[in-house]
């Protein structure tokens, strides 16, 4: 009997930590101990806490081991195995308490887990993405076999509807209503498309359910093709996704040996399979017609809408398109209930929604929360807070398409509805958080700058709109700003909005909007005081000393690049500020706090 | 290519594999496995119980973890049974015993009294 289940983390994260090294040597020194029939060792996908990696963790204890070097294998096996000893050192059990409990504590007491309700991410962490039998011991597959051998399309829709699942992957279209738009095409060829091309930066829920269950993304796309009538799918996936695209390739093997992907799926005559498709990572094929015209074979650029993709589509039939996470909570819409999903959430915002939290916050990682959760609660308990005591200043959900939420509106809750009236948006999931030292037209030009690369220059107000704002940003943080620079960019960005092609066009402006809506006094102060309150933007930046409490002991100037600070040994040095290039090497050098930038 | 039943088969026989990492209605079976329970032979009542454990199909509904020394040296190998809030220590247990207690115990639900603490 496998009395002990030893749980390797072997998501992108913790495997660019070592994860895979640890395994190996885990397995050696588990057979080593003689308890090869005892314990067995499973990678899974993600369990969230990546800035914790590698993690692991054992059951049935359920002890959550954090920061695992391939040396602390050895000990792990000797005591914990062998023993039955924990190894106290490597037992993350932080609960978000001000006092730390003594022994481990269960890993949905953290602080991390306890306020996160995992269901798309529900077997992340949990099975063996590799091994499509642990998958069906956690009722996979059975969604299909209910759909196909009691329930009609039009039956599948209406509990897709009745959930109020909505999309993931940022707009938030209701999915039953796609759904039913291209049930409603009539035509002899259909197809369901998945959309993996996650290209938000700071964004990896796709990524990580791809490598974490990529069954439930396989079950759903048969359900969706049952539903509206089609016979093939597609997982469009960018190709810097090595991981995931391993996993879905297995997955997909072992599906169609079980015969749950092919013809005559569980003999009901009803026949879909999948095939993969590898985008090289151009944010723009993230856009759904852009991302058709890539499967086609073509360059990925979009095209107007209408007509939809539901009417016409992939090679002129109508498709579905769907976000992965989206995808990944319809088999189990499907075997809990309608009412199950939509008792989670919000009115209009049904279940929850999985968020890549970075930047300036304690645990960064991914975190899944019921919609409507404050984000507050996300950032101050899940995330664990601001590192090194800063203050929040504010977070950009939705990455380049989306805008930011300043301190003042933390409490906002975490829904479509609620982020749309405050200039933001869902987005597909990244969060990124800002303390204090960020300048928010960095922010802003930073988001502007990525979108202008990717940029596919089919429409005009996207291609040289955007950067034509971007000289503007330019311009005010290297302190060439001018009076009615803001209005300009306000002026452009409601033009593109209105103008641009596609989805990455329109929303291309929003970072700049939303951040002049809530930071407009930084803006100004760059433009009219030259001066960057955040002391982000370098141009801005004046490196003084301080006289009073400057030694003259020459260690800075010895260590400037550009001889800009001199002065005589035991009495104060001065900056000179025009040969000063502002690379903060005094300021790091000073051992006696004289030097300031402001 | 395999049948709903066939398919159902693989989903009985995994649900008690994974199902180790939930926490059930089980038994939860700790054998004291410090130096004095190694040395007094906690290895084999260990190897006994799994054993055992696989040959009634019981992986069900028990989960086997170890534990270190609990201070009562003089009565190692300690075999430790929970299930809620009830709690026996079989005490100076041997491979024959744990089975036994597999049996009565874990299996048909009867704890067996004269090899606990409270009978020494």
């Amino acid at each position: 009997m496998i009395r002990t289940h030893v749980l390797v983390c072997g998501g992108t994260g913790c495997m660019s930590s070592g994860s895979a090294k640890i395994r190996e040597v885990l397995q050696s020194e588990i057979d080593k101990a003689g308890l090869t029939e005892e314990v067995k060792v499973v990678q899974t996908g993600c369990f969230g806490l990546c800035a914790l990696g590698p993690v692991m963790i054992i059951y049935p204890e359920g002890t959550f081991y954090s920061r695992v070097t391939a040396e602390d294998v050895p000990e792990i096996v000797e005591e914990h195995l062998v023993k039955g000893r924990l190894v106290q050192r490597l037992v993350y059990n932080d609960t978000g308490e001000a006092k730390k409990p003594e022994g481990p504590v269960s890993l949905n007491e953290t602080g991390f887990y306890k306020k996160q309700m995992r269901v798309a991410l529900r077997n992340c962490g949990v099975i063996d993405p590799e091994n499509i039998d642990e998958y069906i011991g956690r009722d996979g597959y059975s969604a299909l076999e209910k759909v196909l051998t009691s329930m009609t399309p039009d039956d599948v829709i209406k509990v897709i509807g009745d959930s109020g699942l909505r999309g993931r992957g940022g707009a938030g279209f209701p999915t039953a209503r796609k759904w039913q738009f291209a049930k409603n095409s009539v035509s002899d060829k259909k197809y369901v498309v998945c959309n993996a091309d996650e290209g938000d930066p700071g964004a990896f829920m796709d990524r990580s359910v791809l490598e974490g269950d990529p069954h439930a993304v396989l079950e759903a796309m048969a359900i969706a093709g049952y539903a509206i009538g089609a016979d093939e799918g597609y997982v469009y996936v960018r190709a810097e996704y090595p991981i995931a695209v391993k996993r879905l390739s297995i997955a997909i093997g072992q599906a169609r040996e079980y015969g749950l992907l092919g013809k005559d799926i569980f003999g009901t005559g009803f026949n879909f399979d999948v095939s993969i498709r590898l985008g090289s990572g151009a944010f723009v094929c993230g856009e759904e017609t852009a991302l058709l015209t890539s499967i086609e074979g073509n360059r990925g650029e979009p095209r107007p809408r209408p007509p939809f993709p539901a009417v016409k589509g992939l090679f002129g039939q109508p498709t579905i398109i769907n976000n992965v996470e989206t995808l990944a909570n319809v088999a189990q819409i499907i075997n809990n209930g309608a009412e199950w999903f939509a008792q989670m959430g919000t009115e209009k915002s049904k279940g929850t929604k999985v968020f890549a939290l970075g930047g300036k916050i304690n645990h960064t990682g991914l975190v899944e929360i019921p919609m409507g959760t404050p984000l507050r609660t996300i950032i101050e308990e899940i995330g664990g807070g601001i590192p090194n005591g800063k203050k929040f200043k504010a977070a950009q959900t939705g990455g380049p398409s989306g805008g930011c939420i300043p301190a003042s509106l933390i409490d906002t809750p975490v829904d479509y509805e609620s982020l749309q009236s405050i200039g933001s948006m869902m987005g597909s999931g990244g969060l990124i958080v800002m303390d204090e030292d960020n300048c928010m037209v960095d922010i802003a030009k930073f988001f502007l700058e990525f979108t202008v690369d990717e940029s596919c220059g089919k429409c005009t107000p996207c291609r040289i709109g955007t950067r034509r704002m971007l000289d503007i940003l330019n311009r005010i943080v290297e302190g060439k700003g001018e009076e009615g620079d803001i209005e300009k960019l306000e002026a452009l960005a409601n033009d593109i909005k209105a103008t641009a092609l596609c989805g990455l066009g329109q929303t291309a402006p929003n970072p700049v909007l939303s951040t002049i809506r809530y930071f407009r006094d930084e803006y100004e102060a760059h433009i009219r005081e030259k001066r960057c309150p955040a002391g982000k933007c370098k141009a801005l930046a004046r490196f003084t000393i301080d006289p009073e409490k400057c030694k003259g002991c020459s260690a800075c100037s010895r260590k400037c690049p550009v001889n800009a600070i001199s002065g005589v040994i035991k009495s104060p040095f001065v900056i000179d500020q025009d040969k000063c290039i502002k690379c903060g090497t005094c300021l790091e050098t000073c051992k006696f706090g004289a030097i300031s930038k402001k | 290519m395999k049948t709903l039943a066939e398919l159902n088969e693989i989903r009985e026989r995994m649900k008690t594999k994974v199902s180790v990492r939930e926490n059930g209605n089980t038994y939860r079976v700790v054998v004291g496995m410090a130096t004095c329970g190694i040395a007094a032979g906690a290895r084999p009542v260990m190897s006994a119980l799994l054993s055992e454990v696989t040959a009634q199909h019981l992986e069900d509904t028990v989960h086997v973890s170890q534990t270190g020394c609990i201070g009562i040296c003089q009565y190692e190998p300690v075999v430790e049974i929970f299930k809620g809030d009830e709690k026996y220590t079989y005490v100076k247990m041997t491979p024959e015993k744990m089975k036994e207690v597999v049996d009565s115990h874990l299996k048909n639900g009867k704890p067996i009294t004269e090899y606990t603490i409270g009978s020494m």
